[in-house]
């Protein structure tokens, strides 16, 4: 399942982080990591960007990047 | 002494530059520095302890501006030690570019900014365990309180003058495959590093996390990236990740590894974090964000150019023509020659004095912009314009530059400074001017109430529209010539804060200074120019004839050019060049020209059409030479600054040409013409608002496609 796809205030484990380049290692690198914990947090009013809960901090992504992110289902 | 300043996006950063310097900074120029970087001298000290502000930013890797801006600096200027800020209630994800920091070979010192709010939340950090495991002395502060500064001056003094490098050399579990990689790769790069004269651990991390530059440059011979290889694979092999999870995982198991046993967290969110939460439900709510929003712009807006900004603007514009008139009477009566007593009062004193009367209202401006971004709010701005924005290849950080635009393009292409993509900064100053600005505001009241009677305010309703489509069509057609990636989106929005006084009044004092430079320097001249155009003519002599200055001589020549925009008039021509100094010259120069009346300008003007193609003229040609410096300064190229220029006052001329000529085939009533335009380009925008999301650039920028969703990839 796909990050974006999730609701509101459901936690999930992430799996694998797809995409490549700088966005991947972006996201590597704020922490988004295969096994953390994640959550959406807050919808944008247009609905996107998303704005997550990982490693005890809020980070927004648009949610095509929020696409690479695999959580489990 | 050499201090380096570096951390994540607001982590209080700024706050303790300025809690460290006071008022002693200045924008510093270092090698291979391109993005501005502040740099300031560190108040009180016997020696002078020298501290560059480097870009906020999250991590050393080289994908954006701001990060190789960063490396290169601390690695080319070798600072006598790395300042490393870090935000005590968000430590993990701080603490990842603290490790790459501690890679560099340099001595290190942190500072825990926000532990008052930890404790507040009843959470707490234990210091001597955090330092101990990471190896590097923590001081614990309130930058905003300005709680621990002298000690942590005392730490960045003795950790600098005694060179006290970061302890633990090996950061990562010394049982992780990830671990025997680094060490294999530093065995195996230990001789080129030690060439380049580039930190060890660095350049091994990096390779391992991939970086082709980093292996050109230090020249890596055939067999070793064979090994390099070879080290990378059993690494990927082990620990079942490729190669930038694995070593992104390592930091963050080291990370958490630390934060176990120092961090302690009962509540998971602080009271601050509790309070933005709620806010935001409000700010940031699918119904009312919107109407807050322009709500809250509307007032800024209102107090700035019609309540506070004005009045003020005005008291100072009757003190600078009251000196004005003191010296002209005091050079008059002292029998000074008149050309000189002219030279002085109309040409210097006065361009200077009509850009200086624009001081506070940028001020006012930047006061209650500084408010809006001090207290978090702008984050939240970019956070719901981003959708809307990303159509046009731009992101939501650019919604209020172009805003600001409204009211001045200069302090519009000033706050452009906050947008943390280069690409999107140069879109965004590209697109600023395009919003018409209040300084024509006067000119089309002038030309519409002439022309249009009671249905003015139509036709200027028209014309800033006019202006915004322009905006998103040239946005849309630049999204589509341009192929470069637009940068990860990717922010926090950071808790709402109590502005601090001081770095608002910093913030404020620097804009004006800004602005006071130019109207010195560039308007000074520009001023100048013009004035020498208007009393002079070609043989050097003042005139006692407008009909005669250079001016008219040049515009007369150019008049032709205006000939398909229905612009048959030299003193509409002087009006127009006039206009470059500032766009309010259009009126007094026409009223110079022509005498103030209806009629009169009727007579220059010409039908209604006429003055529409005009009036659309005016509101896309070039900005005046002021917004011109302040996108030569922003965007340190005096090329594009110029290519900027030509490209507006093309788009100006096509446009007007098409209104005039189209409006002579079909309808000799300008506003006919304006409404079937407006027409036309609604429905070119309808259009590009409907494209659906996703590439909608085939080409270059679809191979290096990172959305793996993307349609037109299978088709490539």
């Amino acid at each position: 399942m796909k990050l974006n796809e999730l609701k509101i205030g459901v936690e999930k484990k992430i799996i694998q982080i797809e995409g490549k380049g700088a966005l991947r290692h972006r996201l590597l690198e704020m922490g988004i990591i295969p096994g953390t914990i994640v959550k959406i947090t807050k919808i944008a009013p247009f609905g996107d960007p998303i704005q997550i809960h990982i490693r005890s901090y809020e980070l927004s992504i648009r949610k095509n990047d929020a696409e690479c992110i695999i959580v489990e289902d | 002494m050499l201090i380096a300043l570096v951390g994540n996006q607001n982590c209080g950063k700024t706050t303790l530059f300025n809690a460290l310097t006071g008022s002693n900074q200045h924008v510093g120029n270092f090698p291979g520095v391109t993005i501005d970087s502040k740099m300031g001298v560190i108040k009180n000290q016997k020696h002078e302890m020298k501290i560059v502000d480097l870009p906020g930013i999250y991590s050393l890797s080289p994908y954006s501006n701001e990060e190789i801006v960063t490396r290169d600096f601390i690695i080319q200027n070798k600072p006598d030690i790395i300042l490393n800020i870090i935000d005590a209630t968000n430590i993990e994800r701080n603490l990842y570019l603290t490790l790459q920091l501690a890679e560099l070979d340099i001595p290190m010192v942190i500072a825990l900014n926000m532990m008052d709010e930890v404790k507040n939340s009843g959470n707490s950090i234990d210091l001597n365990s955090l330092e101990n495991k990471l190896g590097i002395e923590v001081c614990s502060i309130s930058a905003s309180k300005k709680e621990g500064i002298d000690e942590l001056v005392d730490h960045i003094i003795r950790i600098a003058e005694n060179s006290i490098q970061p302890k633990v050399k090996d950061i990562c579990n010394e049982t992780s495959p990830v671990h025997r990689a680094i060490h294999a790769m530093m065995n195996l790069i230990q001789d080129h590093a030690k060439r380049e004269k580039l930190p060890l651990r660095y350049v091994a991390t990096r390779l391992i996390e991939g970086d082709e530059i980093l292996e050109k440059q230090i020249k890596l011979s055939d067999n070793e990236i064979d090994m390099l290889g070879h080290i990378v694979k059993e690494m990927e092999t082990d620990t079942k990740l490729d190669r930038e999870a694995a070593l992104a995982a390592m930091r963050y198991d080291y990370i958490d590894n630390i934060c176990k046993d120092t961090v302690h967290r009962s509540n998971p969110y602080t009271k601050e974090q509790i309070i933005s939460n709620k806010i935001d439900k409000l700010l940031t709510n699918k119904y009312l964000a919107f109407p807050i929003f322009f709500i809250i712009m509307g007032l800024v807006f209102y107090l700035t150019f019609g309540l506070i900004g004005y009045h003020l603007s005005n008291l100072f514009e009757l003190g600078i023509d009251a000196f004005i008139e003191m010296v002209r009477n005091f050079l008059t009566s002292n029998a000074i020659n008149p050309t000189v007593v002219s030279l002085v009062c109309d040409g210097a004193l006065g361009g200077v004095g009509s850009v200086l009367s624009f001081i506070p209202t940028i001020v006012t401006l930047f006061f209650f912009l500084s408010l809006l971004e001090d207290s978090g709010y702008m984050a939240r701005i970019a956070f719901i314009m981003d959708k809307p924005l990303r159509k046009l290849g731009l992101s939501g950080r650019s919604f209020v530059p172009m805003l600001i635009g409204f009211g001045c393009s200069v302090p519009a292409v000033m706050s452009s400074r906050t947008l943390t993509s280069d690409r999107d900064k140069k879109l965004t100053i590209m697109l600023v001017p395009y919003m018409s600005c209040s300084a024509k505001l006067p000119v089309f009241t002038v030309l519409t109430a002439a022309f249009f009677g009671q249905k003015s305010a139509l036709v200027m309703i028209m014309l800033y529209l006019i202006g915004i489509i322009s905006a998103i069509i040239i946005a849309f057609t630049c999204k589509l010539i341009i192929k470069s990636k637009p940068t990860p989106f990717m922010m926090e929005l950071p808790t709402y804060r109590m502005p601090g006084a001081k770095t608002t009044l910093l913030l404020m004092w620097e804009k004006a200074k800004d602005f006071i430079k130019k109207a010195f320097t560039i308007i000074f001249v520009a001023s100048l120019i013009i004035w020498f155009l208007q009393s002079f003519d070609l043989k050097l002599n003042p005139i006692t004839n407008n009909e005669n200055s250079i001016l008219a001589t040049i515009a007369r020549f150019i008049t032709p050019i205006f000939t398909p925009i229905g612009v048959n008039d030299w003193r509409v021509t002087s009006a127009i060049i006039t206009g470059l100094s500032a766009k309010e010259s259009i009126v007094s120069t026409l009223e110079l020209l022509g005498g103030g009346t209806s009629s009169s300008l009727i007579s220059m003007v010409g039908g209604s059409l006429n003055a529409i193609s005009l009036l659309v003229f005016i509101l896309l040609y070039m900005p005046c030479v002021a917004t011109y410096a302040a996108i030569k300064r922003e965007l340190k190229s005096s090329k594009t600054a110029v290519f900027y220029m030509a490209m507006q006052t093309l788009v100006a001329y096509v446009s007007a040409t098409i209104v005039y000529q189209l409006g002579r085939l079909i309808s000799p009533n300008g506003i006919d013409v304006v409404i079937i335009l407006l027409v036309i380009m609604l429905f070119a925008v309808a259009l590009i608002f409907s494209i659906k999301n996703g590439c909608s650039t085939k080409g270059t920028y679809c191979k290096n496609c990172d959305n793996p969703t993307c349609k037109f990839k299978e088709k490539e």
